[in-house]
């Protein structure tokens, strides 16, 4: 093996991160969807699945970790007949399928199956996450840069009327919320307490942004726990009432409860439901008519289904149309553009709800927050946006994308945070220069959401991740990125403060985000944007001309002012000026 | 919210105002100059008509006076004198709120808050009046506070001259052409291929004259009245025909897809807009526009295919050879040739391919309203090819969408020649006609390619793409004879061999190069239609599949997403659809702010080096407060100014396929069993 292994090594450059070890390798037919079989060599580490061509030119290259696999399946049987039908067909999370065809005889494919499901399913296994034996080294430390108490300062918190929070500091209050909680000055710990108990899964309305003019905020929970005879509780009622009154405005306090009216009055059916007018005369409740997770899931299938592999063509608007993705897009930033508004030019408090809070009413309040504060549109403030919204708030990474789960068919599987890149994605679109990152940190972050090489998606919550030691035993993500930033940063970012930011959510705007969607199709141009090619040529352009003007004036300085002692060479010149600095 | 699934009944038309907010604004009715052109007359005005402001569905607006002139209509309220905002991008001739008889695309009137067609005669004049216009702007006047003589005059006024069929001489060329001072800096850098010289010229730079020669057989019109004086042999050796009328969509289909596709975009108001939208894909699919963009550009990458890899020359041809032959050969040329992605080359080519080849412009977009069947947007479906193009390598054009889209808006403005004729004799012949009867020196007709006519160096400025990757200096020994050997001009369109007597031109020529074909080369020539059409997708992917060159070959992307709406022509009147501080144009200014930087540090050097100030720098075009900018820009400048957010009033329709799903919860978990 020891031979076996320094052959692997020296095999043209197979990539290969620190902690990262070989398992197998296998010659196979890659049937390529685009280009017909392709003959090769596939290695299988303890992280990726990495092909290689061996006849083709240019050399076809497939580097997929194998957490983006969702599922294994043999196809064909040692039976079967016809050319290449005997092998392995893999499901991608990532919008592509791959198949392998093998040598039918002595069930070539039974080890590479049996490797393949181990490391791709390592949690179905008891093995660890790959994100748990990289050893790589980065410039940065990406655990560093969400600190809960420091985004709570930088807003302004906590002040006379918010507070910050302990009660849930070993996760006793809710064991899917942060241990750090931000809430009205005016409510005690005990209130917390009684509010918990009406809320599901005790996720009660925290503060997750305060408008640094109006005060007004923006709230998240979960659904109140009404049920069919319609309970009452009084702390929650009160608690709700001290929110709307932390503003100093006088105005009702507003609920955007995220799904649809018929599905929050199914709710009732279950324990849950939503604030009635009579339990809550000063707030005003709307709809927002966003769909469930279900809904989200079978809709990117229909997508997949109209890219991949080959781009419907003649009807490509109807079939586009037909799987409501944009119009699932178009209602998630509607709502959040409602939120953002009212909180911005209504200068009143909003409560963002749906059933457990931690799906919808992640991409509503994230969303707000990024059409308001132009923190979270720079690379770091984005970090901490994801951070905080979505990982430490408990939005079930775990269970939505089903990290290392053989489970591929489980219902708790949904494309929820895919969906808020792709909002994200569109506002970027609209607004070319109001974002320091570009595309390429959104599918850089997509990639690793899947990936499994840092710690940072792996997990449902905060109390999880902690029990783990996650940030202890491996990487975040933004130290990758932040060891990196040029690569990320967008070169037309013009820094805005303090501007609201709406984009139009109108389908006449909004586009199928073809480079993340349509990406593995080679007809499909992934070109550098010649736009942000020529923009960097005109800043280097422009700082080699600063660079010569200021070489110039200094020459032309000393000139005038040496035009007596005539004999300094211009290199001794520059030495002498250099020192100035 | 609630019952947003629940469909009120709508009228066809909403009312913006409210009699009582009539008194709260006073009609103010200054004294306001019309402007008027050389050669233009007053016919019939009205006063105290209010014009709302297309904005939000508010009932704002202003009073003023409609006029109507031989030229156009026109609005004039007291924010028309003053001329403190004057806008970056401003054209010269045609001011914001006028309207030129043949830009006018249809009238409605409003009565009792149903809209009805106007063509004719009216026996009952309507309480408002709805002007669509052929730009895509749309107007909206109130009569309800004009004196009703007044009402008659300027309503019947407008529909008579804008509607009803006028005679070639009473278009306002004529009028403009006889009353203008000849004040025009003759020809710009534009070939107008009007000449012997032009073509042998062109030629020479094709490097088309060792086989092909330019002749003057055509002097006087005598071989076909539709084709100029000058024409071009072809050599007849390798071919292939490809009879567009038979693989391409008809001039019909094609003027109904445009009309029902430039029906989504006069946008009356805020509810239409947003009730539109639920279904926008389907609505765009179904006018299938851009269906039929998509399929020119596969049959102009075809024609690219045999040209440059198979070595044929390709013979076009159609019933007249004006239209979709003008389409396809212009686009080949767009994508071979870098020369017609300049901003002269691309005039040149359209005055070689288009004007002086006869392409009908005058019955196509049916300016004098004599025939609605000849009316077909050719030269709209080529600009929006080009555009697809442009939009798809921005680098590789000298122009902007910007210009073509100020070039569309030229189709409709009669002070230039360029699209108000049939062909070349027509022109010839009115011309000739005219100074005859006149007893004068003939016309000086205006040409639309010089732009100084309509707007002012700094708004010329934005014609110029600033991406555009200049080419660089030619490497003489190069492989440029393998690339130009077929980059011989195909221009030539011919008639079909069994085309009407009527129309045809050049017919003995064709029916002998027929012959000549079948007799000779049989065996070479190639049908499209038995031609595989692997051969295209192998060329395509291949081409695709290498890194592009802009001044080399260019073939546009043609799969489902690539084909896009030219926003900024069809998007740009309509406030709800505005970015504020977005769109492309956020930026293209901020490459226009640096650009002008760099300049600035330019000339310092320069001044440094104490040499003369550099002359040749470019106009580049001011943009104050860029990061602000609206994406409309740069037109509908002073549209919605607030940054309230443009919210969707209705937005959802049902999944009614889905109906399981979506009564499910995220998470079936039974919360009431644990509060029992």
């Amino acid at each position: 093996t020891l031979k076996d292994g320094a052959n692997w090594e020296k095999s043209e450059e197979i990539p290969r991160l620190p902690g990262e070890t070989r398992v197998t390798d296998k010659d196979v037919i890659y049937m390529c969807p685009f280009n017909g079989p392709v003959k090769g060599r596939v290695y299988i580490t303890n992280y990726r699945l990495y092909l290689r061509s061996v006849e083709n030119d240019p050399v076809v290259v497939l580097d997929v970790p194998l957490g983006v696999i969702s599922r294994i399946e043999k196809m064909g049987g040692a039976s079967s007949r016809g050319e290449n039908s005997y092998g392995l067909d893999i499901t991608c999370k990532d919008m592509r399928n791959l198949r392998f065809a093998l040598k039918q005889e002595g069930h070539s494919r039974r080890d590479i199956f049996e490797v393949l499901t181990k490391h791709a399913f390592p949690q179905s296994h008891n093995l660890l996450f790959f994100a748990f034996a990289n050893e790589e080294k980065f410039s940065e430390n990406g655990w560093m840069v969400y600190s809960p108490m420091s985004e709570y300062r930088r807003q302004g918190l906590p002040n006379e009327r918010w507070r910050v929070t302990f009660i849930n500091e070993h996760y006793g209050l809710c064991d899917t919320y942060p241990s750090l909680l931000v809430v009205p000055y005016n409510a005690t710990d005990d209130d917390l307490k009684k509010v918990a108990a009406f809320r599901s899964r005790n996720r009660i309305p925290v503060l997750s942004w305060i408008h640094p003019e109006n005060q007004a905020v923006i709230m998240r929970c979960s659904q109140p726990l009404v049920g069919m005879s319609g309970k009452r509780n009084k702390d929650d009622e009160r608690y709700l009432d001290i929110i709307r009154e932390a503003n100093g405005q006088i105005s009702k306090l507003t609920i955007y409860d995220a799904r649809p009216s018929v599905n929050a009055v199914a709710n009732k059916a279950t324990g849950g439901g939503y604030e009635s007018e009579d339990a809550y005369p000063n707030a005003e409740l709307f709809f927002l008519d966003i769909h469930n997770i279900h809904v989200m899931r079978e809709s990117l299938k229909k997508l997949k289904d109209i890219v991949y592999p080959n781009v419907e063509e003649s009807h490509w608007l109807s079939s586009l149309e037909s799987t409501h993705w944009l119009e699932h897009i178009k209602l998630v930033l509607t709502g959040a553009i409602q939120v953002a508004d009212k909180v911005s030019s209504g200068r009143s408090s909003v409560l963002v709800h749906c059933s457990d809070g931690w799906d919808r009413t992640a991409q509503l309040t994230s969303l707000a927050m990024l059409m308001l504060d132009s923190y979270y549109r720079t690379i770091e403030g984005f970090e901490v946006l994801v951070q905080k919204e979505w990982i430490s708030f408990g939005h079930k990474f775990a269970s939505r994308i089903g990290h290392g789960d053989k489970n591929h068919a489980d219902a708790d599987r949904s494309p929820i945070f895919l969906q808020f890149i792709d909002c994200v994605w569109q506002m970027s679109k609209q607004f070319p220069t109001a974002f320091e990152f570009n595309e390429q940190l959104l599918i850089t972050i997509l990639d690793h959401l899947y990936s499994c090489r840092f710690g940072t998606f792996l997990y449902n919550s905060e109390s999880v991740r902690e029990k783990e030691k996650v940030t202890e035993k491996t990487l975040s993500l933004w130290s990758l990125i932040n060891s990196e930033k040029s690569k990320y940063t967008n070169p037309f970012y013009s820094k805005e403060l303090n501007r609201a930011l709406y984009p139009v959510a109108s389908m006449r705007h909004l586009e199928l985000w073809v480079n993340y969607y349509i990406r593995w199709n080679p007809r499909i141009r992934q070109q550098p944007n010649p736009v942000e090619q020529r923009y960097m040529e005109l800043l280097a352009l422009r700082d080699d001309y600063m660079r010569r003007l200021e070489e110039l004036q200094i020459t032309n300085n000393s000139k005038i002012s040496n035009s007596s002692a005539s004999s300094t060479s211009p290199s001794q010149m520059m030495s002498q000026v250099q020192t100035h600095f | 919210m609630l019952g947003s699934g629940a469909k009120a009944a709508k009228p066809s038309f909403v009312s913006y105002i409210s009699p009582e907010e009539i008194h709260i604004k006073e009609p103010i009715e200054k004294e306001v100059n019309l402007r008027l052109l050389p050669g233009e007359q007053l016919l019939c005005e009205a006063s105290t008509v209010y014009k709302y402001i297309q904005e939000d569905g508010s009932n704002r607006g202003t009073y003023g006076k409609l006029v109507c002139t031989n030229f156009k209509i026109a609005f004039l309220d007291e924010d028309s004198t003053s001329d403190d905002n004057e806008p970056q991008f401003k054209n010269k001739i045609i001011g914001e709120n006028d309207i030129t008889l043949q830009c006018v695309d249809q009238i409605y009137g409003v009565y009792d808050e149903k809209k009805k067609l106007l063509t004719g005669q009216l026996r009952k004049y309507p309480e408002k009046l709805i002007i669509y216009c052929k730009d895509l702007r749309v107007f909206n006047f109130c009569l309800r506070y004009t004196k009703e003589e007044e009402v008659k005059r300027i309503v019947s006024g407008i529909i008579h001259h804008s509607q009803t069929p006028k005679l070639l001489k009473r278009l306002f060329l004529f009028s403009y052409a006889s009353a203008a001072p000849d004040n025009t800096d003759g020809r710009n850098q534009t070939v107008m291929f009007d000449t012997l010289e032009d073509w042998r010229d062109e030629l020479e730079r094709t490097k088309g004259d060792v086989q092909y020669k330019a002749v003057s057989t055509n002097e006087g019109y005598k071989v076909s009245e539709k084709i100029y004086r000058t024409i071009r042999k072809p050599p007849y050796e390798l071919l292939k025909t490809d009879d567009l009328s038979s693989s391409l969509p008809s001039l019909q289909e094609i003027q109904t897809a445009y009309t029902r596709f430039k029906q989504l975009f006069l946008i009356d108001n805020s509810t239409d807009f947003w009730a539109t939208d639920v279904k926008w894909f389907s609505l765009l699919e179904s006018t299938n526009w851009l269906e039929i963009i998509r399929r020119v550009l596969k049959k102009a990458i075809e024609v690219v295919e045999c040209l440059e890899r198979q070595h044929t020359n390709v013979l076009l041809i159609e019933e007249s050879a004006t239209d979709l032959c003008c389409v396809i050969s212009s686009l080949v040329q767009v994508m071979m040739d870098s020369y017609s992605r300049t901003k002269s080359g691309f005039q040149s080519l359209i005055q070689k391919e288009w004007v002086i080849g006869g392409h009908g412009f005058l019955d196509r977009c049916n300016h004098l309203h004599k025939s609605d069947k000849e009316e077909a947007p050719v030269f709209l479906l080529l600009l929006n090819c080009v555009w697809q193009l442009v939009q798809q390598y921005p680098p590789a054009f000298e122009f902007t969408e910007t210009y073509l889209t100020v070039l569309s808006d030229s189709l409709y403005v009669p002070i230039f020649s360029t699209f108000f004729f049939n062909s070349q004799h027509q022109k010839d012949t009115a011309m000739t006609g005219e100074s005859l009867k006149t007893q004068s020196s003939p016309f000086r007709f205006l040409t639309v390619w010089d732009w100084s006519v309509q707007f002012d160096p700094k708004a010329q400025a934005f014609l110029n793409n600033p991406l555009y990757a200049e080419k660089p200096k030619p490497d003489k020994s190069q492989r440029k004879t393998a690339r130009f050997k077929h980059q011989r001009q195909l221009s030539l369109p011919l008639t079909q061999t069994k085309s009407s007597p009527k129309r045809g031109f050049f017919r003995e020529e064709t029916d002998h190069l027929i012959k000549n074909i079948l007799g000779k080369r049989i065996g070479k020539f190639i049908n499209s239609s038995d031609e595989p059409p692997n051969s295209f997708r192998e060329f395509y992917d291949s081409w695709h599949s290498k890194p592009v060159d802009y001044h080399g070959l260019l073939l546009p992307c043609v799969d489902g997403p690539e084909i896009k709406v030219w926003a900024q022509r069809y998007l740009r009147w309509i406030p709800e659809a505005q970015l504020h501080g977005g769109g492309t144009i956020a930026t293209a200014a901020k490459i226009l702010d640096l650009m002008e930087e760099v300049q600035n540090l330019q000339v310092k050097m320069d001044e440094e080096h104490s040499q003369a100030i550099s002359g040749d720098l470019h106009a580049v075009p001011m943009l104050r407060n860029s990061a602000r900018l609206s994406s409309l820009f740069p037109f509908a400048l002073l549209q919605r100014q607030s940054v309230k957010p443009a919210l969707p009033t209705s937005t959802w329709k049902d999944l009614e396929d889905e109906d399981d799903l979506v009564r499910r919860d995220d998470e079936f978990v039974d919360l009431s069993s644990d509060m029992l």
